[in-house]
């Protein structure tokens, strides 16, 4: 996995609440086998028309904001599916960051699991960055995730809290089962032990 | 973090029985059951071949195709699309190369993970399930740990058979009373959504518990667990009792002889002791639930079937913009009556209602009546033997008498990854468990309620109190 320190970009304001994961991918695109050449449908059905073309008021389709890598999203995003194939292609699509006042669990969970950190913040909060984001102007922001802060167009900074260890791992960019495989010893006595006592299980 | 011994939820318990080892927040879990489809596995198949890992528990593994297989009776050989028979084929080999429990599209016990799971006895009391599915959730009904996980994760637990995790917090759903006529489970979770919202569950595991649970059948409890991942909370658990033990009991992979008696004992203490903690409780009187529907793109969005299209003034903060958007995306204005909504088509099925009992209430409905003429009627089994048992009750000829199309086992057309889907602006009164836009087909517009419901608005041809059926 891609480590992910610090993250300068646009981002881009997507306020609606219960963005779920439908809309983020539909389902025609969860026939892959892969888990690359998602981006290009990432909202698809909020980003083309019927006949494939790109609706132009959608904020993704506009010029600027199609180079974002961070969304100021509405609360609960995520929320639906647990597929991995939202995280893979925002990801593709060039997404790092998501700030919200709240995500759902699968797929907060999710995104860490592909290098994209999710950031909960205040409701205050997030409507000044929301308001950042409208503005093409002042659209940029940086996210130093080593000291958990987000650096505001106006320098402001906002402190931010993370998981430690999911914080560890996307700093350097760790995959998980490598990590846990060095339990083995654990994991095989754990099993004695519960076969012993739960045979049918 | 283990809790105090005398003081524990049923989910604090389930938890420190599957704790490996734990470190600040950081826990690893052992994995009891992972069941797996065709649309969230290839990629973690993928990623183990490539390092050269196995399976770490094949016996442990349950495969299935469900998603993305047609409902057709020619299914063997049309596949509705080159992606989706890609797909299959790919969980085929998969399942096949590494030795796990599987299930083929042409075995009669083929169905949705969710429903299958139980029937064969995999589900079992006390254990932490996992599935690359958010409706995992349903298997809570047997007062198991289970819930949905990502992709990544299901390579983690194919490689170790463990999880990392970090521990919910303890919600308690308590709905005590007696149900009132036309009242049923899908009633009950929409119900709690509807109070909860679709993130009141965030970050918990929620114990639903209180008479009115109690009184349903394994079904309805299924039906209930099923959607606590529509209120956020990623896993809901009833507490096992006599009809969790009388499911349970003689299923293919359920215990036998001592185990068994050994399985009963342990299971007897699987209940939130008298002064467990929760940090969170919502108090339910079952009186007081209708017979609900959904009218706009949330799972939230439920009213009781005698009520009126809400106004977005109604509502508060961004709901007001969602909602607006929810009446435009289903063509609906405030004010209007929800029975005098006309629907095109009818979509019985899924892991929340594809089960025995909910078709025996479908066929209660409809016997001796006919689907409204011009209206799409379908019936999708959850599994291949609750279709051969509804074909062997009768159920099934009266259905088709009535004018419903019988498929073939699988998810079908609530996510219509398959080629069962809505058209632009095609309005459905749903069994399923998402109303999100285009779930049921893009511009598709869903109507969410009980098969009781269903059955009720496919004769009609209008959303319909039942209990005016």
């Amino acid at each position: 996995m891609e480590k992910f320190n610090i993250l300068e970009g646009i981002a881009v304001p997507m306020p609606l609440i219960n963005i779920d994961t439908d809309m983020l991918i539909p389902k025609q695109f969860l026939k892959t086998i892969k888990r690359t050449g998602l981006g290009e449908n990432l909202f698809f059905e909020m980003r083309y028309d019927q006949n494939g073309n790109k609706i132009k008021d959608f904020i993704l389709n506009k010029e600027h904001y199609s180079k974002a890598s961070i969304i100021v999203g509405g609360a609960n995003f995520g929320c639906g599916s647990s597929r991995e194939h939202a995280p893979w292609a925002l990801k593709d699509f060039g997404i790092k960051c998501i700030i919200s006042t709240s995500f759902a669990d699968i797929f907060f969970n999710n995104c860490f699991k592909n290098g994209i950190l999710p950031i909960i913040v205040y409701e205050e909060i997030h409507q000044s960055l929301l308001q950042d984001a409208e503005t093409e102007r002042t659209s940029y922001m940086k996210i130093d995730l080593e000291n958990q802060k987000i650096i505001r167009n106006n320098a402001d900074q906002v402190d931010f809290e993370v998981d430690e260890f999911k914080k560890y791992c996307l700093l350097n960019g760790l995959d998980d089962i490598g990590l846990t495989l060095k339990n083995t010893d654990k994991i095989s006595s754990f099993e004695k032990k519960y076969s012993d006592k739960f045979s049918w299980a | 973090m283990k809790v105090m011994a005398q003081n524990r939820t049923l989910y604090d318990k389930i938890w420190d029985n599957h704790l490996i080892h734990s470190e600040n927040d950081t826990s690893l879990i052992y994995i009891d059951r992972h069941l797996v489809h065709e649309v969230t596995s290839p990629q973690a198949f993928e990623g183990l071949r490539e390092a050269g890992r196995k399976v770490h528990a094949p016996n442990k593994t349950i495969a299935v195709p469900d998603h993305n297989v047609a409902t057709t009776s020619n299914r063997l050989t049309n596949f509705g699309s080159e992606e989706g028979r890609i797909q299959l084929e790919t969980l085929d080999k998969n399942a096949r190369d590494f030795g796990v429990h599987y299930y083929p599209v042409d075995d009669i016990r083929q169905g949705i993970v969710h429903i299958i799971g139980p029937e064969q006895g995999w589900t079992l009391p006390g254990m932490t399930i996992v599935c690359g599915d958010s409706h995992t959730a349903t298997h809570g009904a047997f007062g198991a740990l289970a819930h949905g996980i990502g992709t990544s994760e299901v390579e983690h637990v194919l490689a170790t058979q463990t999880l990392i995790q970090q521990k919910s917090k303890n919600m308690k759903v308590e709905v005590s009373g007696e149900l009132g006529n036309g009242v049923t489970a899908k009633d009950i979770t929409l119900t709690i959504i509807g109070k909860t919202g679709t993130a009141g569950g965030t970050g918990h595991v929620i114990e639903y518990c209180g008479s009115a649970i109690e009184s349903l059948s394994m079904e309805g409890r299924m039906t209930v667990c099923n959607m606590a991942i529509e209120g956020g909370a990623r896993a809901g658990l009833i507490a096992p009792d006599e009809k969790t033990i009388a499911y349970v009991r003689g299923r293919p992979h359920s215990p036998r002889g001592q185990d068994w008696d050994k399985a009963v004992d342990f299971w007897s203490t699987l209940y939130s002791d008298p002064d467990a903690k929760f940090d969170k409780k919502l108090f339910v009187k079952a009186e007081d639930i209708a017979p609900v529907v959904t009218w706009g793109t949330s799972p939230e969005d439920v009213l009781p079937i005698t009520d009126f299209v809400p106004s977005p003034d109604n509502f508060q903060g961004s709901k007001v913009e969602a909602a607006k958007r929810s009446l435009k995306y289903m063509g609906l204005k405030p004010g209007q009556k929800l029975q005098d909504i006309k629907v095109d088509a009818v979509f019985i099925g899924s892991c929340t209602n594809g089960r025995i009992e909910d078709l025996r209430e479908v066929e209660k409905i409809v016997r001796g009546k006919k689907v409204k003429s011009g209206i799409r009627a379908m019936v999708v089994p959850g599994s291949g033997l609750v279709k051969k048992q509804a074909e062997e009750e009768g159920i099934a000829s009266s259905l088709k008498e009535a004018g419903f199309d019988w498929r073939m086992p699988g998810c079908s057309m609530c996510l219509a990854m398959n080629p069962d889907q809505l058209l632009p602006e095609e309005r459905c009164a749903a069994t399923s468990n998402r109303n999100f836009e285009g779930r049921q087909g893009r511009g598709g517009r869903t109507h969410l309620m009980s098969p009781a419901m269903a059955a009720a608005a496919a004769i009609t041809g209008r959303l319909t109190d039942v209990r005016d059926i």
